[in-house]
């Protein structure tokens, strides 16, 4: 679905992107953890075709990523700023739609549709700065879905809530995703995050970053916010990111080397 | 709406109508110069009912819209324009800074040599002086737009124009119009004194003019009188406008002004 082989990518002098390679297959969920500034958004906005990479190739679907590509969308962290205020939650989610070149009534109907599915069914003609955070970013996950994108790019989409709404954003991405089967890659810097929603989890190291781990997650679909962090495999899994987010030199400075 | 604050302005006013009057009564003032506040209100109730003054009024405003439209449609096109490219308003800025400062007054000596068609006057004072707060508040708009709002449309596979429309106008809507209530004060300012300077057959300058050389200083203060309450009733119509279409964009400020 998604390949990126040695993506590079530097500002003036600054090289954050040192060789970044890496997959999502289709279906798959895919979680990119990494320090903070280690130039997670910068691969995310270089998939996206929102940002020209200093080298590498990004193939989507067959197709080298030139341009922003079709079929793709993108919920970012800062939904304040990425919903429009002026229009209310239903025409936000509906406003993509226009390039799907569906009718007004159609882009209606898959709007509340999608608004259904994140649990806004009544919420349709609210405008954002009416909602809580929280439900600005079902808003957002809402209008990613509506647009039925072959891949979903998430940039820390639960980074701005409270950690109840955030494990509730969690588990409906989860939901929502298996059962559409969607493909999506999502960045974050929360370690534990990234273990509990990802089949896999991509390690980057500080910048300029090159992928340190990619590891199965092995967890199976169906996760539970209190029995899948129980799990031994979870425990497990989570130090070892961990470790290898710190870099690697705090305990067992072998382990980045060991995994590739 | 604020009552207390309405309140409190109509108090200010009330009490600045007063204390002219008393300075009027007092004697202090020679009422053939400056006649008492009552006077002036009284003349001002009885305009209401003058049909001159009436279709002067009629004639100035007239003037005021045509020009405040025209401005519109030149001013803000060309701030998108400049907005959308920094290069050209690179270029054009220079000019903006140099020409703005400039008393619009100013330049009405220079158009009554330019126009032999006195309304064309009118309009090109108007449109010069107008355009200059809708055009800097046009291309302020556009750079303060979210570049985060434009990516996100921009990855759903939107191209420019599309952003342009969608979400760079809209959210650069409320500083144009915040732009174009400025140019309607300047407008007035405009109309009134290109008639005051260049003469012609109609309008509240024409009616001033020829109350003060018929000695009717208590008429000529009346008409200005109107010619003021006009400015602040478009005002406080545009203000209740922008608060009702933009009310997304005063929540987010804080419903400051």
């Amino acid at each position: 679905m998604l390949t990126i082989t040695d993506l590079v990518h530097s500002y003036g002098p600054h090289r954050v992107l040192g060789g970044v390679s890496l997959s999502v297959a289709e279906g798959e969920l895919v979680s990119v953890v990494g320090p903070s500034g280690c130039g997670k958004s910068t691969l995310l906005r270089s998939v996206a075709g929102l940002l020209k990479p200093s080298g590498g190739r990004i193939m989507l679907a067959g197709r080298p990523v030139e341009r922003t590509p079709d079929d793709l969308a993108i919920v970012f962290q800062d939904y304040s700023r990425s919903l429009f205020p002026w229009m209310s939650a239903a025409n936000n989610v509906a406003l993509p739609l226009r390039r799907k070149g569906l009718d007004r009534r159609r882009r209606r109907e898959a709007a509340m549709s999608a608004l259904d599915q994140v649990g806004l069914a009544d919420a349709g003609a609210k405008y954002p700065w009416e909602m809580s955070g929280g439900m600005q970013q079902r808003v957002s996950i809402a209008r990613a879905l509506a647009y039925r994108p072959s891949l979903l790019l998430m940039d820390e989409p639960f980074g701005s809530v409270d950690a109840q709404t955030r494990e509730d954003l969690e588990d409906l991405v989860l939901n929502v995703c298996a059962h559409h089967g969607m493909t999506i890659l999502l960045i974050t810097h929360d370690i534990d995050e990234s273990v509990y929603v990802g089949d896999r989890v991509v390690v980057l190291t500080r910048s300029p970053a090159v992928v340190a781990a990619d590891l199965e997650t092995r967890l199976g679909r169906s996760r539970d916010q209190i029995a899948t962090r129980q799990l031994d495999a979870f425990v497990r899994l989570r130090a070892e990111v961990g470790r290898l987010v710190r870099g690697g030199h705090t305990t067992e400075p072998t382990s980045v080397l060991e995994k590739q | 709406m604020d009552y207390a604050r309405v309140l409190r302005g109509v108090a200010g006013a009330a009490g600045f109508l007063a204390a002219a009057e008393v300075v009027g009564l007092s004697g202090l003032v020679d009422d053939r110069f400056l006649p008492r506040m009552s006077t002036v209100l009284g003349a001002a109730a009885g305009l209401v009912a003058d049909p001159d003054f009436l279709a002067d009024a009629g004639a100035t405003l007239t003037v005021w819209f045509l020009g405040l439209l025209l401005t519109v449609v030149l001013a803000v096109p060309a701030g998108l324009l400049l907005g959308t490219l920094p290069r050209a308003e690179a270029a054009v800025r220079p000019l903006i800074e140099f020409l703005r400062p400039i008393p619009s007054v100013a330049v009405i000596p220079l158009a009554i040599l330019l126009f032999s068609d006195n309304l064309h006057l009118k309009l090109a004072v108007i449109v010069y002086a107008s355009s200059w707060p809708v055009l800097i508040n046009t291309i302020y708009g556009l750079k303060d737009v979210d570049p985060l709002a434009k990516e996100t449309l921009r990855s759903f596979g939107f191209g420019p124009v599309p952003v342009l429309a969608r979400v760079a106008l809209p959210s650069a809507a409320p500083f144009i119009a915040t732009g174009i209530r400025v140019a309607s004060g300047i407008a007035v300012i405009l109309a009134i004194s290109a008639e005051l300077m260049a003469g012609g057959s109609e309008g509240v300058g024409i009616y001033i003019t020829e109350a003060a050389s018929g000695g009717r200083i208590d008429l000529m203060l009346a008409a200005t009188l109107w010619a003021g309450l006009f400015g602040l009733v478009a005002d406080a119509v545009m203000v209740a406008a922008e608060r009702r279409l933009f009310r997304w964009h005063h929540v987010r400020t804080g419903g400051a002004r």
